[in-house]
């Protein structure tokens, strides 16, 4: 095989500018939406609680991801049990991200949100149903919330429920603590339960 | 299942993005290059779920694009007006690619052209080239050679109009 002069091996793979490639894509994120292609869109959103990942399917908001679970490890999770067809996408994300913007901001106490709940089969799925009535500025405990149940005893199945909610602050298991008044485990840990507690206490 | 973890899309288009955008260009020109390349990654993420885990995604793309580029140069060949001798792959300016380079790629039979973008500007192997190309991996192997060979009798000198002294190879 001849080899290829430098100049134009360099030339023949020379980097794109990432401006058509941005704009290529936030097309193809569009397209793909209208073409009914987009089973998972996501974007990210800065918040006190550091930043946020939400993702959607074409029922309503699948997941929230604090910083601390990994981003890609979340994306991975949602392309392995919802869909692999996932794309940065931020407009099917406006209202929750203006939502959630609007909770921090004290401006906001419930959401108006179509939410899908596939990630949560079985009890656990009832024990966010349940979560969804606890109001905001109120709490209540582990066994309080399983007697709203069909399973009233199941403390501990309330209690990897919360921890395992797929959609947290907008299914609020920050409001769940134990019976003792001391906080519980938290998806995006004990300091960010202590802030949305002290945020909907002001 | 659990055994089959293919990737989150997005990362694919980040990962390939700009591989599959030199392509589409060095093959269909600049002008056509942004459809062929949305194309190819809207048919490519409508079968994403059936790829293998284990597919060479990269391969599975160029041929995707290959495809789609046919498709856009056939669409835009119906649409030309049959006039005595019309440019058929017109050489527009290009952000990333050179404006010389892609006049020249454009020039050259297609097949030079198509085994030159596929193993030089994706970087596949020839027996991957010749999948997408159809016959054997060493008619892949002398279609780029000649495709190169062709580009290098003028390349050089474009680049040293421009001041780029040209490398001589070893």
């Amino acid at each position: 095989m001849s080899p290829v002069p430098t100049d134009l091996s360099d030339a023949l793979t020379s980097p794109d500018d990432p401006a058509t490639l941005d704009r290529l894509r936030a097309r193809l994120a569009g397209t793909a939406d209208d073409r009914e292609l987009l089973d998972v869109a996501y974007r990210t959103l800065d918040s006190p609680l550091g930043s946020l990942l939400l993702a959607a399917t074409d029922r309503g908001l699948v997941r929230v991801a604090f910083a601390g679970e990994g981003h890609d490890a979340v994306l991975q999770e949602l392309a392995d049990r919802v869909s692999p067809r996932v794309l940065l996408a931020p407009g099917r994300l406006d209202t929750a991200a203006r939502e959630l913007e609007e909770y921090f901001g004290q401006a906001r106490s419930a959401f108006d949100l179509p939410l899908d709940l596939r990630l949560a089969t079985g009890f656990r799925r009832e024990v966010l149903e349940q979560l969804r009535g606890v109001a905001y500025g109120t709490t209540t405990s582990y066994a309080g919330l399983a007697a709203r149940t069909h399973s009233p005893r199941a403390v501990r199945a309330v209690g990897s429920a919360c921890a395992t909610n797929p959609i947290p602050l907008v299914i609020p298991c920050h409001r769940v603590i134990h019976s003792d008044g001391t906080m519980g485990g938290y998806r995006g840990g004990p300091a960010a339960k202590r802030t949305l507690l002290a945020l909907e206490a002001a | 299942m659990s055994a089959q973890r293919l990737a989150p899309f997005e990362e694919i288009v980040e990962r390939h993005g700009a591989t599959v955008l030199r392509v589409c260009r060095a093959v269909v020109g600049a002008e056509i290059a942004e459809d062929a390349w949305s194309e190819t990654f809207l048919s490519a993420l409508q079968a994403y779920p059936q790829l293998p885990a284990d597919a060479n995604v990269e391969a599975w793309l160029v041929t995707i694009a290959h495809r789609k580029a046919l498709d856009q140069l056939r669409a835009r060949r119906r649409r030309a007006v049959p006039t005595a001798h019309v440019p058929e792959r017109p050489a527009v300016p290009a952000p990333g690619l050179d404006t010389e380079l892609v006049a020249e790629i454009a020039a050259l039979p297609d097949k030079q052209r198509q085994a030159v973008a596929y193993h030089y500007v994706a970087g596949l192997p020839y027996d991957a080239v010749a999948d997408i190309l159809g016959g054997t991996a060493a008619a892949a192997r002398r279609a780029a050679a000649d495709g190169i060979a062709a580009l290098r009798r003028t390349y050089p000198t474009t680049a040293a109009e421009r001041g780029t002294p040209a490398r001589t190879h070893r």
